[in-house]
């Protein structure tokens, strides 16, 4: 990912590149943060990152597709429906234990939301540098997604900061609560984009 | 008048007639008296806003110890403090909170805003959940800008505001 | 006592039952007694939680965090790369070298840049010292709470010694900005050297002290001993980090398992405890300030003498489109930065995975079933800064 795009980076001075970015800021294509072709993409050195990935292609055939894979990190993306399952074979036969965090991110021109659990592990040693990125989607309008949290029980407070940041309502997570912003927020949730900041 | 004064249901009408008096009375020979024990016992609520609150735990450390100026480190129950220092940004959901504080508090009471992001909002004046300043929710007395201030500078805020205190009437 | 009040129980139901009148139980609604913990409270900061007790008991706790909260993911996507760093700092100024330097990591391997190689070496020198100061001041807040008077004072007063020297690195008390992409702002100056080797010598000998004085003072002890258990199964599971995971049997720090900059020439142990309770989360982050000063040391010694501190970018620089999630041990645990970019100077998308926000998770499993009094204890010896947790 990284070679593919040297040209297009280095082409513009930077002034005008600045002008052009800023009216472009909100028209991100989801497309450009994907790789072209994702078999041109695996790096064949990373011996433990293949294999953790070929470990779950081989359970999950057309259910996982695999972003990108850099050194000791993985992200690959699944679908709504299929996340808890892919979750529940991430801990028990991989060995990721924990979820470091859960971020939501907003593309409005796709018209869809990404949450991203990082996954790392505490009891395998040679796991854990690793942060296995367990992609999903759903669209903004109705925004549901299924909660991991009968997996791993560290994601409680973090998918409840994205429900509240983003508007994620996640389904079987006890509390879709505020839990950062003051009692009387009536705004939409701020991490989206359409949500502008005064003066800006 | 005198008379329905005296009535016991208006009882605290007397008594706040009577002190009004008796403070008129006072105030030339003994205010200066009153104001000079209210310099040096300045108790600090222990109510932290932000991150200025480092700052504010490293004025009491034994390099600046604030001590030697009559502000006593911020331990007691509100009820028994009269000094407010506002350390760092006040969020929508702080806000409440702190002028529930304030009128909790017993006169006199005095308000120090300590560092940038409680005078104008600072560097966060664009964030969406940070009021822009204090002066909407409770009166200051003395600012004290600098992000975070140090030690000093809130010394020397605390030193001003003892000269306003030694220059005031007493209530 | 109880035995004797359940004694005395047993008799006047009996007699109640005998005289044919009706037995009114308590219900569980009047029993129970609310407390709202914070956030004027000496000892919650700027967080409160809300507990439910019975008797001496408590068992229910609620955290109720965000007084701080002001936004900073949300201001990160208005600014480009470095105006973003003054602000990312402020939620940990007592620990802000860490809390930029994973967020410089990131921004680098997004714009595909190495750091000079004695630029790594005053990075990482400024992290140590950094982390020193905020152990120290946690260390002294520990002790307000306890009620340790001098335990306040010792720490408050040796942490100006590491703040001093991060001043003459950087020039400012407590807000550096000092790590940015590219290296560190500016070069150590002359003899920083010596003063730092000085400093840290003179600091090895204060631990021996701290460790009689406070570690081995009985009242600390019977305080903290046995105090909210968090054992080797749950600290996984509920994902905690830092002192509070390596105080329960886990030798996880990520200077060791992803060594970052010039940490894998770097030679220390992983400190970690398998005591499980208040007291090893409060000895494990002692143990890291020791072996802090003997990587201050390697370091100091390894460092080169000269050369570049810092590549010089354009002014407005710019990565590929792509994401990077990179994180370093903060003196509360692993603190990583996911920066989305879609090509332009500003990020599309910062997240700041902070050890606090992972921490606070153990709070409620802590507390629930212990007693009152020994809140203050398990609540701070989870190494929480609520401001950070906020952001």
């Amino acid at each position: 990912m990284m070679s593919s795009n040297i040209s297009k980076n280095s082409e513009n001075d930077p002034k005008i590149n600045q002008s052009s970015q800023k009216n472009n800021h909100n028209q991100t294509n989801l497309k450009d943060l994907e790789p072209k072709n994702s078999d041109n993409f695996i790096d064949r050195s990373l011996n433990l990152e293949n294999s953790i990935y070929s470990e779950i292609s081989s359970k999950f055939t057309n259910k996982v597709k695999l972003k990108y894979s850099k050194s000791k990190r993985i992200k690959i993306y699944v679908e709504p429906e299929d996340i808890v399952e892919v979750a529940e074979f991430l801990k028990a036969n991989i060995g990721f234990d924990h979820a470091e965090s859960v971020c939501g991110t907003d593309y409005p021109d796709d018209n869809s939301i990404e949450v991203i659990y990082h996954l790392n592990s505490y009891s395998r040693e040679d796991l854990s540098p690793i942060i296995f990125a367990l992609s999903t989607k759903t669209s903004r309008n109705n925004s549901r997604l299924p909660s991991l949290i009968r997996v791993f029980n560290s994601v409680e407070y973090h998918e409840r900061e994205t429900f509240e940041m983003l508007g994620v309502y996640f389904e079987g997570h006890p509390r879709n609560e505020r839990f950062l912003l003051p009692e009387d927020w009536a705004d939409i949730p701020p991490l989206r984009k359409d949500f502008q900041i005064k003066g800006r | 008048m005198l008379k329905e004064l005296v009535n016991p249901s208006n009882f605290n009408l007397l008594v706040s007639k009577v002190s009004d008096v008796l403070v008129r009375a006072l105030d030339q020979p003994l205010g200066y008296a009153i104001n000079w024990g209210r310099v040096w016992s300045l108790w600090p609520v222990h109510l932290e806003t932000a991150c200025c609150s480092v700052e504010f735990g490293a004025t009491s450390s034994p390099r600046y110890d604030c001590e030697r100026f009559g502000i006593i480190e911020a331990f007691g129950s509100l009820r028994q403090c009269d000094l407010i220092v506002v350390q760092g940004t006040v969020t929508r959901k702080m806000a409440p909170r702190l002028r529930m504080v304030y009128d909790q508090m017993g006169d006199p009471k005095y308000v120090i805003a300590m560092g940038a992001c409680s005078i104008t909002g600072g560097l966060y004046i664009d964030s969406y959940n940070v009021l822009p300043g204090i002066d909407g929710v409770v009166p200051v007395d003395v600012y004290v800008p600098g992000c975070p201030p140090r030690p000093e500078t809130l010394i020397q805020g605390c030193m001003l505001l003892q000269e306003k205190i030694k220059r005031s009437k007493i209530k | 006592m109880s035995k004797e009040y359940d004694r005395e129980f047993e008799t006047k139901f009996q007699e109640t039952t005998r005289l044919g009148l009706e037995v009114v139980k308590e219900s569980e609604e009047d029993r129970l007694m609310t407390l709202s913990v914070g956030p004027q409270h000496p000892g919650s900061g700027h967080f409160r939680f809300t507990i439910k007790v019975d008797g001496d008991y408590i068992v229910y706790c609620d955290p109720d965090p965000g007084y701080v909260h002001r936004g900073e993911e949300k201001m990160s996507e208005y600014r480009n790369f470095i105006q973003n760093i003054p602000h990312l700092e402020r939620p940990v100024i007592h620990d802000s070298t860490n809390i930029t330097y994973s967020y410089s990591l990131a921004v680098e391997e997004l714009l595909g840049i190495e750091v000079p190689r004695r630029g790594q070496f005053i990075r990482a020198i400024a992290s140590e010292l950094n982390r020193q100061v905020y152990t120290l001041y946690w260390l002294a807040i520990y002790g307000i709470f306890l009620g340790h008077s001098t335990m306040f004072m010792w720490p408050a007063g040796d942490r100006e010694l590491f703040i001093d020297l991060l001043t003459a690195l950087s020039g400012a008390r407590v807000t550096h900005a000092y790590n940015i992409p590219g290296g560190v702002r500016n070069d150590a100056p002359n003899g920083f050297k010596e003063k730092c080797l000085q400093y840290v010598k003179y600091f090895e000998k204060r631990l021996v002290e701290y460790e009689d004085i406070f570690y081995n003072n009985p009242l600390f002890r019977q305080r903290t001993e046995n105090v909210g258990i968090l054992t080797k199964e749950d600290a996984i599971n509920l994902g905690v980090t830092g002192s509070v995971l390596r105080a329960s049997g886990i030798p996880y720090d990520i200077r060791k398992v992803e060594p970052y900059d010039v940490y894998d020439e770097i030679d220390f142990k992983v400190q970690y405890m398998k005591t499980c309770d208040s007291f090893a989360r409060a000895y494990v982050p002692f143990l890291d300030m020791r072996e802090s000063c003997n990587i201050i040391k390697q370091l100091l010694d390894k460092m080169p003498d000269s050369g570049e501190v810092r590549l010089k970018l354009q002014s407005n620089p710019k990565g590929q489109p792509g994401e990077s999630y990179k994180r370093v041990e903060s003196g509360r645990g692993a603190l990583g930065y996911y920066i989305v970019s879609d090509g332009s100077p500003k990020p599309y998308r910062v997240k700041i995975s902070v050890g606090s926000f992972r921490n606070i998770l153990a709070l409620p499993h802590l507390l629930i079933g212990s007693k009152l009094g020994d809140m203050p204890s398990i609540y701070w010896a989870l190494n929480y800064w609520p401001v950070e947790a906020d952001r």
